[in-house]
């Protein structure tokens, strides 16, 4: 593995104020899902900040990677890495959910520059990327389609038919993440509907399977780089993730998926931000 | 006037409804803190089924159910119930002409923030033509428990549809009571008729009120059962007052004005306004500000029953 160290630091300074602005956004607009948003941060991290091919001032590129976020609730922490990335200014993170904005409650690609598909309706945007994946290679190109589900996401039958899909056609150019909070709106996974093990699940299915902690930048990268060698057969990555990661009091607890901290809360929960910033530099 | 949302009282009455009748189901799909059906859960666990984020499944496991005789009541968001499970429910469920009782919660425009995907202002259009399936719209908390009782009584399959957030009890401290196919006339007035469903109910009544003070008498009828629809009443209002005006938070098209129509053009055709979403996706943004946008106001339905008395 190639990745240094320093780089590494980039990527989880990066991760924290992705996490900062999702806190921030979803205060300031009163709702919306940050615990969702702050279990997938490190991965995002690092796609946006070290592996997918892009360019944020050529956001239709034609040989870009694609990337798409099928658990569409999460929008906070894509939009976070876009701006940060340069697709749009930063100071529009101000206006998510509200009436106007092209910050949507769930993502619209009319509306924002780097948003490669709309979703919010769980269980759909797998089919998308098989599609989209699909087209790539029918026209013989090499850019890759990546993209992130939820652990409860994969409770929608649509996700298995697009899984049968995905190994049928062979499409080793895709490569998904699964953020496996272990937990959904009524509770935890294993106890609304159990999904696992889905290893042996997507094994089955006919794709090769990664386990990784989704957390761990260097287990991120390293998968990365394996998962493109895989060939004939498309990649999963099932990420173990802690839902509302980096803010302990928010740390694995279901009543922070759909609903933001207070103003109060806010404060305390930049402190901590700035403590963990504080180890990276 | 005290403001309740109906999922509220959707959740008290199944529980209810649950102590006397030790046949009632409910099933959901992850949603049940959102829709409430969480209370029934918490009080008869054993009776009580969450399928998880799959909306299709969690419709076959309810048909399951009832097609053993059980009553069922299968709930989750307007959107994908009623639109991810639309087949499950007209074949399996309609078809089928089994004892499902599809409750669907944060419908229209009201669900806010979350935006257009989750925004359903279609589905009136798409359960209506369901052969056999009931279709109904609560005014209210109170009209919306009511109707948990009548669907528990009246055997076959239902689609109820309710909004998200908390508004006026219509019928605090009246005698109202729900009757499947019959709607009534809560309002009496002779010069145009508004005819509404479900948070326009409220804005109905108080438009008509606004439109009293310059001595237009307007009769408003709550069409709380779109199907079977109540034509009689409808035609006479037709008759009566000349000109109607329906007012719904759902889509222009296929809607409960749509359903109005269908009644008078066929047996007294007078001019008519609808007003609704008007053939657009819904989006981000506060509940009352996305009514405003969609004038979905008591200003909003006054300027239709001004258009309309233009045309009579
Ligand atoms: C088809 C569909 N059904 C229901 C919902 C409502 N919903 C939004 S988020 C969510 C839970 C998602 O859980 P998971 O996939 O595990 O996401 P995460 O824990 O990462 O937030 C549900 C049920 C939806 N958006 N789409
Ligand atoms: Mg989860």
């Amino acid at each position: 593995m190639s990745i240094t160290k320093e780089k590494i630091h980039e990527i989880l300074l990066r991760a924290t104020e992705i996490r900062e602005h999702i806190l921030e956004m979803t205060c300031r607009a009163k709702s919306g899902h940050p615990g969702g948003s702050m279990s997938m941060s490190d991965i995002i991290s690092t796609l946006y900040f070290y592996w997918l091919k892009i360019n944020p001032k050529d956001p239709s590129w034609e040989d870009r990677d694609y990337f798409v976020l099928a658990k569409g609730h999460a929008a906070p922490a894509l939009y976070a890495t876009l701006a940060m990335k340069g697709y749009f200014p930063l100071e529009q993170l101000k206006t998510l959910r509200q009436l106007g904005s092209d910050l949507q409650g769930h993502p619209d690609k009319h509306s924002l520059s780097g948003v490669e598909m709309s979703t919010g309706s769980l269980g759909q945007g797998l089919s998308v990327m098989v599609g989209m994946a699909l087209a790539l290679k029918h026209d013989q190109k090499t850019n890759r389609v990546y993209g992130l589900l939820g652990d409860g996401e994969c409770q929608e039958g649509q996700v298995w038919e697009a899984a049968m899909a995905a190994a049928h056609f062979h499409l080793d150019n895709l490569c998904i993440f699964i953020d496996k909070n272990g937990l959904q709106i009524d509770g935890a996974t294993k106890d609304v509907m159990n999904i696992d093990p889905l290893t042996d699940k997507f094994t089955s299915f006919g794709w090769a399977v990664f386990t990784i902690d989704g957390h761990n930048i260097h287990e991120i990268v390293s998968t990365l780089e394996q998962a493109d060698r895989v060939m004939d057969k498309p990649v999963a990555i099932i990420a173990d993730t802690v839902k509302g990661k980096g803010i302990t009091f928010m740390e694995h607890q279901v009543c922070y998926h759909g609903a933001p901290i207070t103003d109060e809360q806010l404060v305390k929960a930049k402190a901590e931000l700035h403590v963990t910033k504080g180890t990276y530099l | 006037m005290t403001s309740v949302a109906p999922r509220d009282y959707y959740g008290k009455a199944l529980v209810e409804l649950g102590k006397v009748d030790p046949n009632v189901f409910v099933l959901d799909a992850d949603l049940s803190s959102s829709t409430k059906t969480g209370l029934f859960a918490k009080a008869f666990p054993n009776r009580f089924f969450n399928a998880g984020i799959a909306e299709q499944n969690c419709i076959g496991m309810a048909a399951g159910l009832a097609n053993m005789g059980k009553t069922v009541f299968a709930s989750s968001f307007a959107m994908f119930i009623s639109g991810r499970a639309w087949e499950q429910i007209r074949n399996t469920v309609a078809y089928t002409k089994l004892n499902v009782k599809v409750v669907a919660t944060h419908a229209g425009v009201t669900v806010g923030e979350d935006g257009g995907t989750h925004q359903a202002i279609e589905d009136l259009a798409i359960m209506r033509p369901i052969p056999s399936l009931n279709v109904l719209v609560p005014a209210d908390a109170i009209e919306a428990a009511q109707m948990v009782h009548v669907m528990a009584a009246e055997y076959g399959p239902f689609y109820l549809r309710m909004s998200r957030g908390a508004s006026p009890l219509v019928f605090e401290g009246t005698d109202y009571q729900f009757k499947l196919g019959k709607s009534e006339v809560i309002r009496q007035g002779g010069d145009v008729t508004i005819v509404a469903c479900g948070i326009m109910v409220d804005i109905a009544l108080r438009a008509a009120q606004t439109l009293q003070k310059q001595k237009i008498n307007v009769r408003v009828i709550n069409l709380s059962s779109i199907k079977p629809i109540d034509e009689a009443v409808l035609i006479a209002a037709a008759r009566e007052t000349g000109a109607i005006v329906t007012a719904e938070e759902h889509s222009v098209i296929g809607g409960m004005g749509s359903a109005v129509a269908e009644v008078i053009v066929k047996n007294a055709p007078v001019p008519m306004e609808m007003l609704g979403v008007e053939g657009v996706f819904g989006e981000s943004g506060k509940p009352d500000e996305l009514l405003e946008k969609h004038h979905l106001t008591v200003e909003g339905l006054i300027a239709k029953v001004n258009l309309v008395l233009a045309r009579k």
